[in-house]
Order: C-alpha cells, then structure tokens, then sequence
C-alpha cells in the first residue's frame, strides 16, 4: 500500500495521460464514425464504396499493429508527428469504424416509413438523412457506443507498448521500480474499472434522457 | 439502403455523376499525395520492396503467422469452454454461483488486456509464479475473452424462447438435461456469427506477442524490420497480412448472419 501511495504523483500523472487522450480520441471518433456511416448511406457510389473499406480495414487490422506502423515505420516516409498526437490519430481512426458499424447498426432501426415520409415531404438526402434519419439512429445507438467508448478507454493502454506513459505504463514502471506488483495493479485495475462503469453509468444516463418513449 | 433517396431521375442522375466524378478525384488526389510522400522519401523503390518477393522472407512472417494462429486457437478454445461455464453461472439459480460469474465478468471485460499482460510478465515472476512464453500471453487474454464469450453464450441462451426449456422439463429431464441437450445446442448455433466475430477480436488480441515476445506475426515483424530496416515495407505487408487473415473470417461471420437471417 505504501508503495501506491508514496508514487501517487507519477501514477495520477499517468491516468491523467490516459484521461486526455481518451477524450481527445473519442470526441475524434465520434465525429470521424458519424461522418463515415454517412457517406456508407449517401447516393454516391464512391463514398459508399470508400466507407465499407474504411470500415473493413479497420475493423480486421490489429490496433497494436496500426499503432506499431504510424509511431515507427511512417516517420521514414516523412509523416512524423509528437507522439502523443500520432497515437491519439491511431485511436480516433481505429475506433470510428467501431463507431461507424454501431451508428449503421442504429440507422437500421430507424422503420422506413420515416425516410418514406421525409422523402414524401420533399425533403433532399442530406436533410432526410441530417434531421429524420440520424437524430432518431443516434438515440437508439448511445448504449453500443457506450461500449464502444469503454474499448476505447481499454485500447489507450496500447499507448504504453509504443512509449506513452499513461496509466498502465506507468503503474509498470512503478512496479519495477519498487517490486511491489499486488497495491500498484490492483490500483491500476480498479482505475480502469472506475472509468468503464463511470461511462456505462453516464450512457445509461444519456439513454434514458434521450430515448424516444414510443 | 436505397429508401433515403428517391430513384433518381435524370438531373439527379447527372448531378450523381457530377459528384461522384468530384469525390471519386478528390480521393484519387490524396491517394496521390499519399505515394507522392513516400516516393519522394525513397519508400516506393524496388529495392526497397523486392525483398517481399522472395521465399525465405515470406517463410519467416509465415512462422509468424502460424505461432499467432496457435495462440489464437489455444485463446480459443479455453475461452470458449470457460466462456460457456460462466454464461451457466450468470443464469444459475444458485445466488453464490451468480454472483461469483457475473463479478468475474464484469471485471475481466473491464481490464485493459496490456495491464494483465505486464501482470504475467513482470509481478508474477516475482512471486515465482514464471509462466512460458505463450502462456504469457495466452493466460491474459483468455481471461478476458472468457468474459467476452460468456456474454455471447448467455445472449444466445436468453434469445431462446423460453418454451424450449418448459418442454424439456415437461418431458421429464433434469435443468442440467435440458440445458446440455436442448438449450445449448440452439443457443450456439444462434450465436455462431458473434462467435466468429469474437473470433477476429482475439486474432487481434494476439499481437500483443509483441510486447510479450512470444514469435507471433507482429513481433516476427519487428525482429525483421531491426534486421533489414524495411520499416514502411514490412510493417505494411504485416498489416496486410492480418487484414486478409482477420478479412476471410469476418466475411465467414457475414454470411452465417445472413443465411441465419433467411432460415430464421
């Protein structure tokens, strides 16, 4: 116990880490998800094409490996960037084809006499998709992104296999330091825990203040 | 997807193909820059990629491959059995037991698998618990793809009609009975595309190795970059390597989700 308390410093430094670029990455992924389900519904072939092998690619492609590949080979074509920035960029691309898959999945639930209806009205693609289609996909999906969310917070202790000492990286330096392994990851554990049941109470929450009672 | 626009006419027709054309460029355009830069940094020489022409090179990721696809398989199938027991325990009537697999759970789905994985390899071997290599690896990840699978299995079962159960019963068999011989059986086959998709998760999962340095794809991957310094080259043929493996399952899972969707 003495050992978790005596580096709190470097340890809440760690999971301040771990908080920034988590958020960073899932305001980033939201939008990036958001963005690609659209083009995977739009008229234009192109895009469709291009959303379904955004989605394919990175839903079979390792993170770690993803990961490996922008902080280490790609700064040999040119493409560096700060370290921090490169694997939170990994992160929002990886995690919006989560994003993506689960916001299609709520676009599907949407019946069709509400696109059938908008369509009727008159409305062009992008408001039937903008104002009917996507406010009702979204309420219906905040549980699954929810989960995708908490992978997400899981998948940024990928950071400590490239050199970013977040929270799991610096509980193991910690550790390897004072020898004391059971205080330092539990401590570690519970945090993550702490963070997963924080975001399934806060969907939760979002859920049923958005939920369309029917 | 085609009922969120009407079928076009023939301005919208020409607008489509306007767009397309201009999207269809635009996309061409950062492709484009995308090989410019790596030309430009000498990444597109032959040189720089015949050395993935040849056989020994190929050999060697392959070995790779195949140690990624024996801890995948030994993940596998331990989480798989283990996931089935939990997903009993989460729905048995017996409170201990409920209790007991839902905390387990709760918890393996909540811990970072990189968090176990610095577990086995750096606090265990300190109380003198020292596990092989692959079990470094493994042990981690079928603690967290137990959960996972439990989750599915108890999907499956809660999918199932509850008659199914009652007609066992009524006909005489015990709860473990109906269980082994009529719910199960049905439930797995319900869930069989999320299995496979869990599947591709796991895959995934695997290449962790790296940090554990156990010989899977992704470490292989690293030991030959340090060799022939191919950085860009090999790392992208890895991730290919994984797409294409990771790709033909995911496309196994569709189409069991389709055809369940046809037969019902």
């Amino acid at each position: 116990m003495a050992a978790l308390l005596d580096n709190l410093g470097p340890l809440l430094q760690g999971l301040l880490t771990t908080l920034w670029m988590a958020a960073l990455s899932a305001a980033g992924a939201l939008v990036l998800g958001v963005v690609v389900t659209a083009m995977r519904v739009s008229p234009l072939p192109v895009l469709r094409g291009v959303a379904f092998a955004y989605v394919q690619v990175f839903l079979n492609v390792p993170l770690l490996a993803l990961l490996v590949l922008f902080v280490f080979a790609l700064p040999d074509a040119g493409l560096l960037m700060p370290l921090p920035m490169t694997a939170v960029v990994v992160l929002v691309i990886y995690e919006a084809a989560y994003v993506a898959e689960a916001v299609r999945s709520g676009v599907n639930t949407v019946a069709l006499g509400q696109a059938e209806a908008a369509r009727a009205l008159g409305l062009t693609f992008r408001q039937t998709l903008g104002s009917v289609i996507l406010p009702q996909a979204l309420r219906a999906v905040v549980q699954p992104v929810g989960n995708v969310m908490i992978a997400l917070v899981m998948n940024t202790s990928l950071f400590a296999a490239v050199g970013i000492v977040e929270l799991t990286a610096a509980a193991n330096k910690t550790n390897l330091v004072h020898a004391q392994p059971i205080p330092i990851f539990v401590g570690a554990g519970l945090t993550y825990m702490a963070l997963a049941l924080l975001i399934g109470l806060g969907t939760g929450w979002l859920e049923r203040r958005v939920a369309i009672v029917r | 997807m085609a009922v969120l626009y009407d079928a076009p006419g023939p301005r919208t027709r020409r607008r489509i193909l306007v767009w397309s054309v201009v999207s269809g460029l635009v996309l061409a355009g950062l492709l484009g820059v995308g090989l410019w830069q790596f030309a430009e940094h000498g990444q597109l020489d032959a040189a720089k990629w015949a050395p993935f022409t040849q056989w020994p090179i190929w050999e060697y990721l392959l070995v790779g491959l195949l140690g990624t696809l024996e801890a995948a398989a030994y993940v596998a199938v331990l989480s798989a059995v283990a996931g089935v027991f939990l997903a009993l325990g989460r729905l048995s009537g017996v409170r201990v037991v409920r209790w007991l697999a839902t905390g387990y759970i709760e918890i393996a789905r909540t811990l970072p698998v990189l968090l176990m994985i610095y577990v086995t390899l750096f606090a265990l071997p300190g109380v003198g618990v020292n596990l092989p290599l692959l079990w470094k690896l493994a042990l981690p990840l079928t603690v967290a793809n137990a959960a996972a699978f439990a989750e599915i299995f108890r999907a499956g079962i809660l999918s199932l009609p509850r008659g199914q159960s009652e007609a066992a019963l009524s006909l005489g068999m015990t709860r473990a009975q109906a269980m082994r011989f009529v719910v199960l059986p049905q439930a797995v086959r319900h869930v069989t595309p999320s299995l496979v998709s869990q599947l591709v998760s796991l895959l995934k999962d695997t290449s962790l190795g790296y940090v554990v340095a156990f010989t899977e794809l992704l470490y292989r991957a690293q030991v030959l970059s340090a060799y022939n310094h191919l950085l860009v080259q090999t790392f992208l043929v890895v991730t290919f390597i994984y797409l294409v493996c990771n790709g033909s399952l995911s496309f196994v899972a569709h189409r069991l989700r389709r055809s369940e969707k046809a037969h019902g």
